[in-house]
């Protein structure tokens, strides 16, 4: 079974959003990457893009597909990992640590409280995860 | 992320399915059979193949056997290689073409004996091939063996010496393109000098009942050289990077086999044979577009359908594309308009509306290493 940290926040698009003071640091979860298989394309917005929840803010591929990340919150992107486009590999290694993908200072803070938590998102999965 | 979990009870199995659900290897709906794309990761599996030696189910590839004497003749007119060049015991890559000169499949042609022969197909096309050829191959014994067929291909550069522990006779003395029926692991078997890899291997026709213990037998067997069970993910990747054309994604019913670079497999001095004529005149005004290599200059997966572009202007289309492991490139396949397809001419991808920069390069893109 794949992890899922229990501090952190979840959609049903297979992002984790981790509270970090008045920021949402975003990327995608375990097994979301364990699906994807070995991924070797990641796209993501520059430095001072807005996104919109449920929106799509990037892209990553695996050698088999092509997905959409879709953003668990509104906001401006204030970070972008730009360690990612040259070593995409890291979402399969690390995905909850030097795999994450942005950081998102929220227009609208009570989105967060509309994602799943860790135990939601564990029966969410469970259940075939969609 | 939004995933597609094909659960579809009409799907084909193989004798090997049970086998890769208790591998764990994720399954995934291909030509209407339900097949491993990866067990490992298809990276991992890709490099196995490339370093030591993988195992493939490739069972849902159909089979067709030809008997009689008019069988030479029948093949000879429905196939656009020469079937006379082949002798017993020899294998030919060969097509079969409508009469406007587009793909109908692309297949291995065995010389069984005298006036036997098998054909090996792709699987998503078997129904297909076989109203084809049976309807226009009438005066020839046809039988479909798909069924009770099981396929299992053996590929890496320690291929031969994990068949040859298990194979009644010493397969080293098999050539390139040949076979030899024997057995493996007991099980009655044609072993054959082939693949859809580029690194040295076989590819094992064996009864499907039989054929789960051929894969056991390997899999044990090859244990201390590292062999592995590959899926199809890995399957792709690594004929991608040999520049072997997928039916069904660089040719097809639309694609004649001059612009697809199968001239070679095309012989005109034969006599008459369907397609011959369509084919004929592309050769003489020559193809207006060519499938080529192409090579992304920056990190970019080109997939088929993406759209070609040569300074704005529409050029071609993408037919395969992926990263290639062994060439840590990002590589495709792509027809382009004949003026375009110089080696190292400056291309554009157009991916997700934003034009990448490509250029056209010679292939394969990895150097094959298959027996000689």
């Amino acid at each position: 079974m794949a992890s899922v940290p229990g501090d952190l926040k979840y959609t049903r698009d297979h992002e984790w959003a981790r509270q970090e003071g008045k920021n949402i640091r975003v990327g995608i979860t375990a097994y979301a990457q364990e699906q994807l298989g070995d991924v070797v394309f990641v796209e993501l917005p520059k430095v001072g893009a807005t996104v919109s929840q449920r929106q799509a803010f990037g892209v990553v591929e695996s050698v088999k597909a092509v997905s959409d990340l879709f953003s668990p919150v509104s906001g401006e992107v204030v970070e972008a990992n730009g360690a990612l486009p040259t070593a995409p590999e890291t979402v399969n290694t690390d995905p909850y640590g030097t795999g994450w993908m942005i950081v998102i200072t929220p227009s609208k803070p009570a989105e967060l409280d509309e994602l799943l938590s860790a135990a939601q998102y564990e029966e969410f999965i469970a259940k075939g995860g969609h | 992320m939004v995933y597609s979990v094909a659960v579809d009870t009409s799907l084909k199995r193989t004798p090997l399915h049970q086998a890769h659900v208790e591998a764990g290897a994720r399954m995934v709906a291909f030509g209407g059979w339900d097949m491993p794309v990866q067990y490992a990761g298809i990276i991992e599996e890709h490099r196995t193949v490339r370093a030591a030696v993988g195992l493939f189910d490739v069972s849902h590839m159909g089979e067709f056997e030809v008997e009689g004497p008019q069988a030479e003749a029948v093949l000879q007119r429905l196939t656009t290689n020469d079937v006379t060049a082949l002798e017993i015991g020899q294998v030919q890559y060969s097509l079969l073409c409508y009469p406007d000169g587009g793909i109908v499949d692309d297949l291995t042609l065995y010389r069984l004996g005298p006036d036997r022969y098998m054909l090996t197909v792709n699987a998503g096309n078997i129904d297909k091939d076989w109203q084809w050829v049976t309807a226009r191959g009438t005066g020839a014994r046809w039988r479909n063996l798909s069924q009770e067929t099981g396929l299992v291909a053996v590929q890496g550069p320690k291929a031969e010496a994990l068949v040859g522990r298990l194979a009644s006779g010493d397969v080293a003395k098999i050539g390139y393109y040949r076979f030899a029926t024997g057995t493996v692991a007991g099980v009655a078997t044609i072993i054959s000098r082939t693949g859809y890899t580029g690194e040295d291997g076989f590819e094992l026709y064996c009864p499907a009942e039989g054929t789960p213990a051929v894969w056991r037998a390997l899999l044990e067997a090859g244990r201390a050289d590292g062999a592995a069970p590959i899926g199809l993910g890995a399957r792709d990747t690594l004929r991608l990077e040999m520049r072997y054309a997928l039916y069904g994604n660089d040719i097809d019913e639309t694609t004649n086999p001059l612009e697809a670079g199968l001239g070679w497999v095309v012989k005109p001095a034969k006599g008459d044979f369907i397609g011959r004529e369509a084919i004929d005149k592309v050769r003489a005004a020559g193809p207006a577009r060519r499938l080529v290599g192409i090579e992304m200059a920056e990190r970019a997966v080109a997939r088929h359908g993406y759209p070609v572009v040569k300074d704005g202007s529409p050029v071609g289309v993408v037919t395969s594309g992926s990263y290639g492991p062994s060439v840590d490139r990002y590589i495709g396949m792509a027809y382009v308009a004949a003026p375009h397809t110089a080696t190292g001419t400056a291309l554009g991808v157009e991916i997700r509306g934003q034009v990448k920069p490509a250029r056209v390069v010679k292939t394969p893109f990895a150097t094959p290493h298959v027996k000689r």
